[in-house]
């Protein structure tokens, strides 16, 4: 292997698989990134609800109001769930499809944080599926134990995004794969801590705004489900929710960028993220315009702020994207190179063996029965008993017998409790089980030149291993 | 194969994905595919009675589904996904390209299922009357015919997956169709879901109703008599399927020893399969005549059975797979069938990336053979723990001495013995180094570890593989 002075030497250089894709490749990372962001949206959602809901639970405990509010975001949250589980599947498809190498080996580098993707989320859904309908129940002097349930699913919501992060991470940097001991060590592979927290604030900003619009829209019957509150009041909290982290996001935002490795950065990326930031801005005053508005206007600007947010949403996404290409274009060609590499040695390999040349003495050359005797060498010896009587004993049975060999060899039987049962070699066909009872009688007679020659590459005790 | 490979000693790749694949299939078959057309009639039947309790009685049924199928369910379903990536990334790598498309439909399907599912829940007390409870009885029949669909989509491919030789040549979902195994397999899983999800029910039941109530003895016969209703199709589905089985089996399995093993077997899963099918006739005549005779721990007998019988079942179904993850183009594996020759000749080692040693010197066979041992064996097999390689030795050369000829011998011709087996990938040297591993292994007995803690090559290590 060439020594890579580059970005990505160090980097182990496998071969991909062969087959094409199923469509273009262009096509795949579109679906990547559109069903992506579908996934990632109820994921959002799904931890932006459970931790508002362990949040206002608690605050519920001095002001009752709280309490019922949490218990309906609660209600939201086992729906949006699910929908982000299933949600998930399509861009794993992609992921896998079109970044094959990296993806699965960043999965097996993290093995075993990767399968308990699958007991941690199972479990999380069923304390969060407890918390939900343990609300009545659960009142009064179980109050607590009921937000530790609450606290406990949170706690998954919040952790699990940590495997997912460190893969789709891990994968960019095949130079630091050899340095990776499990999940924990890849945690300090390129910027997980930064996008970890950016994810969070993104999570909680849209499920302010995702709660200002259901909570705020004119079908929600506020007066029946929440009558402590009001309306314009509901859609105030949450707009503040979502102004708030999306200004946080002015300080994670930056600090991804600049946490980065470098191979990826492109100018392309630049001008994603300013039109992206400025977008965001734009967002930013119209959410500080609906909080200012009066009760009977708040709202109003609603549809616009999620078109520009929905925007902003769509240009980082594909900013993550652009940076992702160019982090792994170099290594990209490497495999190919390689790839192409071994298919031209596969090929000439291939059609040096079809011309009848480089074939090895066990598969070349003209039949006989010492070389369809391989197939029997693991259980026969001529003078001893490895798994099976000897040929001499053979020998003494079938004596002047061949076809009783044949015959035996197609459908044996078991004679022996001792040994193994032998199996059929009926595939191989007469002509070769021919050969093979001949060669066995005349070596099991004993009067065979070629005996002394079965007996020493059956028996060596110390293979040659620098032959 | 050319991944760093995750590996799980002891308790074996192979193990951990059919524990959840079977954790998946026992929670689907009765509680999805087999239980929302039960819920639905339940449902249908108290609105004709009028009966608020017994509407009632239907949703906290749903209840119960709705939470299993959506937690435990869907995990382990997308579970498959995330375990095949690690015991098999060059499989499943393979199999997306393939079967891209279908994947996709069936994707597609199962979020319309769980939308449904959804719906049919939380629109529950919404919908309650008049029109209304049409409409959500009508969306409780379309999700039980999706959840269905779901089946059909799913069994489709993973026929299609094994039906030998067709992929190359024809590149059709028909293939799928025609496979002989097919549709007597969707006729067994879908008779024995609509029989398990009434066994599930009716343990419901218990916990749902009162033990005096009227309620309990008409909903525990409803049940029953669900079930009586689907047993002569299943008893049809199941005897259609065992007269395919030798088919399906015997078409890859060409070896006597299997063959005489087989027919054993094939006995076995025929009284298995009579008992299963004799203790549910009896369980469901007792329910219908004496709906309170049968107490909640008695249940747990047929059901037992039935887990037993289906565990049969799908070990036939991965058995036809064997030697191939796909047919006639990769090897379980992952060696590719028309890169054997070149693995035979110049060895796997040279052109493998994650491994330590890339070529068997006088000093390095036994590490070189731990190599040869990951990447060719280690997808099916462990070092000492479920089905251990060892033992395979142990049963063939028994407590003394191994000859190491006669290994040598083994290894180069297993796939012709056993014709399960994939071809050695190798050439002779890497096979006496594998061997070499083995005796260490057998003395030393310590297990192995694969990339997700140990992978450690030294950067550049590779050497040119010409």
């Amino acid at each position: 292997m060439n020594v890579i002075a580059t970005a990505v030497s160090g980097a182990p250089i496998p071969r991909d698989l062969e087959l094409p894709l199923p469509l273009g490749e262009f096509e795949v990372k579109v679906l990547l990134v559109v069903l992506f962001l579908a996934h990632i949206f109820f994921v959002n959602l799904m931890i932006g609800g459970s931790v508002f809901s362990v949040f206002l639970e608690i605050l519920g405990l001095k002001w009752a109001r709280f309490d019922s509010l949490s218990r309906k975001i609660a209600e939201t949250i086992t729906v949006n769930k699910s929908l982000a589980v299933v949600l998930g599947v399509g861009p794993l498809l992609c992921i896998n499809l079109v970044y094959t190498l990296h993806f699965y080996s960043a999965n097996s580098l993290t093995g075993y944080a990767w399968f308990s993707i699958v007991p941690l989320v199972t479990i999380a859904f069923l304390l969060t599926y407890l918390h939900k309908y343990t609300w009545d129940r659960w009142g009064g002097s179980r109050k607590r134990l009921h937000i530790i349930v609450g606290g406990a699913a949170s706690f998954l919501f919040l952790s699990i995004p940590f495997v997912f992060l460190a893969n789709i991470n891990l994968m960019l940097f095949p130079e630091k794969w050899h340095e990776v001991r499990g999940l924990f060590s890849s945690l300090g592979v390129g910027n997980v801590f930064p996008r970890y927290f950016h994810f969070l604030t993104a999570s909680i900003a849209l499920t302010g705004l995702f709660l200002a619009g259901w909570f705020g829209r004119k079908g929600y019957p506020v007066e029946d489900k929440l009558p402590e509150f009001n309306r314009p009041e509901l859609r105030r909290l949450f707009y503040r929710i979502a102004y708030y982290a999306t200004i946080a996001q002015l300080v994670f935002g930056p600090l991804v960028l600049v946490t980065l490795p470098y191979s990826g950065i492109s100018l392309e990326l630049f001008l994603l993220v300013g039109a992206g930031l400025l977008i965001a801005l734009m967002v930013l005053f119209l959410l500080s315009r609906e909080i200012k508005a009066s009760d009977v206007r708040i709202g109003k600007r609603y549809a616009f702020v999620c078109l520009l947010f929905g925007a902003v949403v769509l240009i980082m996404g594909t900013g993550r994207h652009v940076y992702r290409e160019s982090s792994l274009a170099e290594h990209k060609k490497l495999v190919e190179d390689e790839t192409m590499r071994f298919h031209s040695i596969e090929t000439a390999a291939r059609m040096r063996l079809a011309a009848g040349l480089d074939l090895g003495d066990a598969i070349g050359g003209p039949l006989t029965g010492e070389k369809v005797f391989k197939n029997c060498a693991a259980c026969h010896a001529v003078d001893r008993v490895l798994a099976a009587p000897s040929l001499k004993e053979v020998y003494s049975v079938y004596k002047d017998n061949p076809a009783g060999i044949i015959e035996w060899a197609k459908k044996p039987g078991r004679k022996r409790p001792e040994f193994a049962p032998m199996p059929s070699f009926s595939q191989l066909g007469d002509e070769k089980l021919a050969l093979v009872a001949d060669y066995i009688l005349e070596i099991g007679s004993g009067e065979s030149a070629n005996a002394g020659n079965v007996t020493d590459s059956v028996s060596t005790d110390t293979p040659d291993m620098t032959q | 194969m050319d991944f760093p490979l995750f590996f799980l000693d002891y308790f074996g790749n192979r193990l951990l994905i059919a524990v959840v694949a079977s954790l998946h299939v026992f929670i689907n078959h009765p509680f999805a595919v087999g239980a929302y057309p039960l819920v639905v009639l339940l449902e249908w039947w108290g609105w004709r009675k009028g009966s608020a309790e017994w509407d009632n009685l239907a949703y906290k049924i749903t209840r119960v589904l709705f939470i299993i199928t959506t937690s435990v369910g869907a995990l382990t379903g997308v579970g498959i996904w995330l375990t095949t990536a690690l015991i098999a990334p060059f499989g499943i790598g393979s199999l997306i390209r393939v079967f891209f498309w279908g994947w996709f439909f069936e994707w597609l399907v199962f979020i319309s299922e769980v939308i449904l599912i959804l719906i049919y829940y939380m629109t529950w007390k919404k919908l309650a009357s008049g029109l209304h409870k049409k409409i959500h009885i009508g969306i409780g029949v379309t999700l039980s015919a999706f959840s269905w669909i779901t089946m059909v989509v799913i069994t489709a491919i993973l026929g299609f997956m094994m039906g030998s030789g067709k992929w190359p040549e024809t590149q059709s979902f028909l293939s799928a169709v025609f496979n002989p195994i097919y549709l007597p397999q969707l006729a067994f899983r879908t008779t024995f879901a609509m029989i398990l999800a009434g066994l599930c029910i009716w343990f419901m039941l218990f916990f749902f109703t009162r033990k005096a109530a009227e309620l309990r003895r008409k909903s525990v016969r409803f049940v029953a008599i669900w079930m009586l209703a689907w047993i002569p199709l299943w008893i049809a589905a199941l005897a259609w399927y065992w007269s395919v089985v030798p088919d399906a089996m015997l078409a890859n399995i060409n070896v006597a020893l299997l063959t005489q093993k087989f027919m054993h077997w094939h006995e076995t899963l025929g009284i298995i399969m009579a008992a299963a099918a004799g203790v549910i006739v009896l369980t469901v005549l007792i329910g219908c005549v004496t709906p309170r005779f049968l107490p909640r721990v008695a249940l747990l007998i047929p059901f037992v059975i039935c887990v037993w019988l289906f565990g049969h079942f799908e070990r036939v179904r991965e058995f036809v797979r064997k030697p191939y993850v796909i047919a006639d183009y990769m090897y379980s594996n992952g060696v590719r069938v028309s890169e054997l020759p070149i693995f035979q000749r110049d060895g796997i080692l040279p052109y493998a990336t994650y491994v330590d040693n890339h070529s068997v010197t006088s000093t390095n066979a036994a590490d070189a053979g731990r190599d040869v041992f990951m990447i060719a064996c280690s997808r099916c097999h462990t070092t000492v723990g479920v089905n251990s390689v060892i033992d395979k030795f142990q049963d063939l050369y028994g407590d003394g001495q191994w000859d190491e000829g006669a290994m040598s011998a083994f290894i180069s011709s297993m796939h012709n013995t056993r014709t399960y087996m994939p071809p050695f990938p190798g050439n002779e040297k890497e096979a006496n180094a594998l061997i070499e591993y083995m005796k260490k292994l057998r003395s030393d007995r310590e297990p192995i570890f694969g990339g997700q803690t140990a992978w450690s090559p030294k950067p550049s290590s590779k050497d040119n593989a010409d």
